[in-house]
């Protein structure tokens, strides 16, 4: 288990440096030179043009520039944001509570009913309950997801106005966050409301955000059930007498999750691109709309260090997924 | 009374070609102490009446039957929940493919377990130790370990072996060894029987033996029924079958065993396959495939009475030949 | 039983040689319609998106306006069925005037042409390169595939972004750009399956007949690895309009007064509360397209892979 486990991280090695380079590279070849875009609309005289090219180091050799680039990373210096000023890391962190909030509850949400629903699916297979998931899955996989978030404001926000439209808490409220989770923080704030305000603005952009997850979810657990539900060992479990509920719910779903598992995992890298277009529409104050921000302001700095923290991000997602994937499946296991 | 009486059990398939029948108006009956045998090719539909026996059938297959009735219990009008405190504890079933039969993803001790904690409540300690003596009875050695084992780390013999184990759990009255053997390798095949027949006469159990093997047949059973696509064609008692069988089938099955066929240097087959749903003729299904048939078979057949094995043909074989059939001198000179 | 049919004319043609090769294609066709045809749900999507073909290509035909013309007398109009609507303009109008029938109509032939651009880079890049790293193995095929999984580590949506940011907002760039993260897929599917049919009895004896290394990657083998790579291309054909969509609704796609769908929707956002309707439809059009794409997506991956069959 542990040489599978160190294995893998050095599979990852490689990768990583081909993210670094990429990261270091776009800065480069974005439009634009940063040191004038610093200026602003002012300008700037060729002495302190100069003097800051080297401040930042762009006058020397490419090489030279990526190993003292690459040199900072490892010591967790990403650069700092041209805009604001502050390290990217720490902006990275102020904001990432919140991605993680977001990401967790859609998860969460899409665990929840996928595989329910994709189990129910397979044991009602053909019929017009199964039918019905199987058409709903295939209809949120093929979402619009920004669409749909609109679509939800329109009814939820607009014509019924139940939810809030955008933030992650009502403004009439403020404290000062201690684990940066605002359902977290409302609660530990003890002000009246304040939870609530806070599950209230969480509702739409979770939905929107499961939206795929779910659906793909969904249509795997199926598929996986259906091709567990004829093995043999099904048959063994039920000529032992077993309830149905323990055949399926144990002895199917159990080898089941094995595919299932890698799905979710997957998911991650769904749910960080969907946190881009779902932080937008909901103003949701995260590392997606971050970097939305980012692109558009040009500022260079935060976009390569965020595309290198999220991508370092799912490669680790994506380790933790095959551990696990070793874990529950006794046949990998040593 | 016996211990497993079923009379005219019919099994029917709804399928996208239309509705097929696998088991047609079998009978059976099997005691406590007794090994039953029940022989055909693939396709005779002996593993779907056990099946059905079991409640093991997808939803796609329709039962009905006259009677069947368990331990002096009618399980045709048992509820789902009745039937499965039955299934496991009385009745247990082993299958053909044991490394696939068992579940990859559970330790040997918690399969054997479960039935236990299930059937008779047992409390942890208890199933362990239930759980060690039942795979010491089955001759796995080091039963402590292997507890603890996952299936993949099991050979095929080992697994059979455990499969058995848990069938045996709970001092069934009646084990289904559905084609115990087949998978396995020709020495292990027979251990693996040896085990059965010993454990069989050690509990008194009913043991109802599937097999197409008629080597396996001969070392182990009692009472054979040979069954052909769907239908019973003979029933009798081992040694008389070899000696006089009365069906054509079963004649060209024991015909098609290396033992008898070394006179000829060349073994015998039966030419054609089993009629599947698209073709099943009319009257014998066997006509098609049987040297002795005539217009009247390929148009209705009647079922003889005890002295001819209850066999399924209008011209029972009686030493080889048929009783009753109008070209029997001329098949006479032909031999 | 028409497949049996098939089958039994497929096989009865194999010894025939090439003179019936176009018998047998035929046969293989009937056969795959076969199974194409039971499946209700990929019938129902080719037929839409048939009909979605037909209108990208009767486009100036049938939309009654001009998709960029704008009437400064009829801004946010309602569609036909809400109060106010008129018949000149059935789905409405947008802020500036302009007719959204007929901008969803233009529209079409932007998703369409986004989703076969797309594929077409995406499926020959990613099945060249996914053949060299399968069929040369060695360190070419390690380097290949660590740059595939640099691609992959990224989300492709934000890939897709930052791409266009450099390469500059437009439809061209983006669907290079989506064209680029969707190949990695192409890549990996096409290795498996050589390196799965490499060691097939019919590539050796290829090889040892003296096929050349051209004539073995892509007449030997690659014909034979066709049917996955038919199901991912239909995937990232629905992939590709909606990522191009999302980049137009980000401002980062096709530029208006393009009517992409996507740019529609980004267009539309500030009057979501006000006037739904020109937020609805554009979405809805998407949806429908993506929907019907995917659903002959499972009808082929059902057709072409029978152990891939679900139901």
């Amino acid at each position: 288990m542990l040489r599978f486990f160190l294995y893998r991280v050095a599979l990852l090695i490689p990768t990583f440096i081909g993210v670094s380079i990429v990261a270091f590279a776009f800065i480069r070849l974005l439009p634009g030179d940063p040191i004038m875009l610093l200026a602003g609309e002012r300008g700037m005289s060729a002495e302190r043009y100069q003097e800051l090219q080297a401040v930042y180091g762009f006058d020397r050799p490419y090489l030279v520039q990526y190993f003292d680039y690459a040199w900072g990373i490892l010591q967790g210096d990403f650069g700092q944001s041209i805009v604001t000023k502050r390290p990217v890391l720490e902006e990275f962190f102020t904001l990432f509570p919140a991605t993680i909030e977001l990401s967790l509850c859609a998860i969460i949400l899409a665990v929840g009913i996928g595989i329910p629903a994709g189990v129910l699916a397979a044991v009602k297979r053909g019929s017009w309950l199964d039918q019905t998931i199987m058409g709903a899955a295939l209809t949120g996989y093929s979402m619009p997801i920004f669409w749909w978030g609109l679509l939800l404001i329109i009814f939820f926000s607009g014509t019924l106005g139940w939810t809030p439209v955008s933030g992650r808490i009502s403004l009439l409220y403020y404290f000062e966050p201690v684990t940066g989770f605002m359902l977290i923080d409302s609660l530990l704030s003890g002000q009246a409301g304040a939870f609530k305000s806070a599950v209230s603005h969480l509702i739409l952009p979770t939905v929107v955000l499961a939206t795929i997850p779910l659906a793909v979810i969904a249509r795997q657990t199926r598929s996986a059930m259906l091709e567990v539900l004829g093995e043999d060992y099904v048959r063994t479990a039920r000529s032992k007498g077993l309830a149905p509920r323990r055949v399926i719910g144990l002895h199917a779903l159990r080898n089941a999750l094995i595919p299932v598992v890698t799905t979710i995992g997957l998911q991650v890298g769904v749910l960080l691109a969907g946190a881009i277009l779902t932080e937008t529409i909901f103003s949701w104050p995260g590392i997606g709309k971050w970097m939305v921000d980012s692109v558009f302001k040009r500022d260079y700095a935060v976009v390569q260090g965020g595309l290198l923290l999220i991508a370092s991000l799912i490669m680790i997602v994506n380790l933790l997924v095959d551990v696990l994937y070793g874990l529950i499946n006794p046949r990998i296991r040593k | 009374m016996a211990l497993l009486e079923i009379e005219n059990l019919s099994v029917t398939f709804a399928t996208s070609g239309g509705e097929f029948r696998a088991v047609d108006e079998v009978s059976l009956v099997c005691d406590r102490g007794e090994i039953l045998s029940i022989v055909g090719e693939s396709g005779s539909g002996k593993s779907v009446s056990m099946l059905a026996l079991m409640g093991l059938l997808p939803w796609t297959a329709t039962v009905t039957a006259d009677t069947m009735r368990f331990d002096g219990r009618d399980i045709l009008s048992m509820s789902d929940r009745q039937r499965r405190e039955i299934i496991g504890r009385d009745i247990a079933m082993i299958f053909q493919e044991p490394m696939s039969s068992l579940n990859p993803c559970f330790t040997v001790g918690f399969q054997i377990g479960e039935t236990l904690r299930v059937h008779l409540g047992m409390g942890r300690a208890e199933r362990r130790e239930r759980s060690i003596e039942l795979l010491k009875l089955v001759g796995i050695p080091a039963p402590e370990k292997r507890l603890s084992q996952f299936p993949h780390q099991l050979s095929g013999g080992m697994s059979q072996r455990v499969m058995i184990a848990m069938a045996l759990a709970c001092n069934p009255k009646l084990l289904i060894a559905d084609e115990p053997t087949t998978a396995l390798d020709v020495t292990i095949q027979a251990q693996i029987l040896d085990l059965l027949i010993g454990l069989q006469k050690k509990n008194d159990m009913g043991l109802i033996l599937i097999t197409h093997d008629m080597g396996v047949v001969a070392e182990t059973a009692e009472r054979v029924q040979v069954q052909y696509a769907g239908q019973k064609v003979e029933e009798q008692r081992v040694r008389e079958l070899f000696d006089d069988p009365h069906h054509p089938y079963t004649q060209a099955l024991l015909s098609a065993l290396p033992e008898r066929a070394t006179r000829h240097g060349r073994l015998p087959s039966i030419p054609g396959v089993v009629p599947g749903q698209g073709d099943r003729p009319a009257g014998c299904l066997f006509s098609p495939r049987c040297r002795f048939a005539t217009d009247l078979c390929r148009q209705t057949v009647e079922r003889q009475g005890p002295e001819f094995g209850y066999a399924l043909c209008n011209y029972p074989l009686k030493e080889g030949v048929p009783t009753g059939h109008p070209g029997v001198p001329e098949l006479e000179s032909a031999r | 039983m028409v497949h049996i049919e098939a089958q039994e004319a497929a096989a009865g043609t194999k010894p025939a040689g090439p003179t019936t090769a176009w018998a047998m294609r035929g046969a293989m066709l009937r056969e795959f319609w076969f199974y194409f045809r039971q499946n209700r749900g990929a019938v129902i999507g080719l037929a839409i998106f048939t009909i979605v073909v037909l209108i990208a290509v009767l486009a100036p035909l049938l939309a009654p306006h001009s998709p960029t013309l704008q009437n400064r007398d009829a801004l946010l109009l309602p569609p036909i069925w809400a109060d106010g609507g008129s018949w000149t303009y059935a789905l409405g109008t947008d802020a500036v005037g302009r007719d959204i029938l007929s901008r969803l109509i233009y529209g079409a032939r932007f998703s369409l042409f986004i989703g076969v651009v797309v594929v077409t880079l995406s499926v020959t890049v990613g099945v060249v390169v996914g053949l060299i790293a399968g069929f040369f193995g060695g360190w070419i095929d390690t380097a290949i595939m660590r740059v595939m999984d640099v691609i992959l580590a990224f989300p492709s949506l934000l890939l897709a972004l930052v791409l266009v940011a450099i390469l500059g907002p437009g439809l061209m760039n983006a669907m290079i750009a989506i064209a680029l993260i969707l190949q990695p897929h192409f890549v990996r599917l096409t290795r498996a399956s050589v390196l799965s049919e490499r060691n097939r009895e019919y590539v050796i004896s290829a090889r040892v007949a003296g096929a050349s290394k051209l004539r073995l990657m892509f007449v030997t083998i690659l014909p034979n690895c066709l049917a996955p790579l038919i199901v991912q291309a239909t995937l990232a054909f629905s992939n590709a309009i909606l990522d191009a969509a999302a980049l137009g609704f980000l401002g980062m796609g096709a530029q208006p007064p393009t009517p992409e769908w996507g740019t529609m929707l980004a267009e539309a956002r500030e009057f979501i509360l006000r006037a739904p309707w020109v937020v609805t439809f554009p979405g809805l059009a998407i949806l429908v397209t993506v929907l019907a794409i995917n659903l002959m997506g499972d009808g082929l991956r059902d057709a072409l892979d029978p152990k891939l069959k679900q139901s």
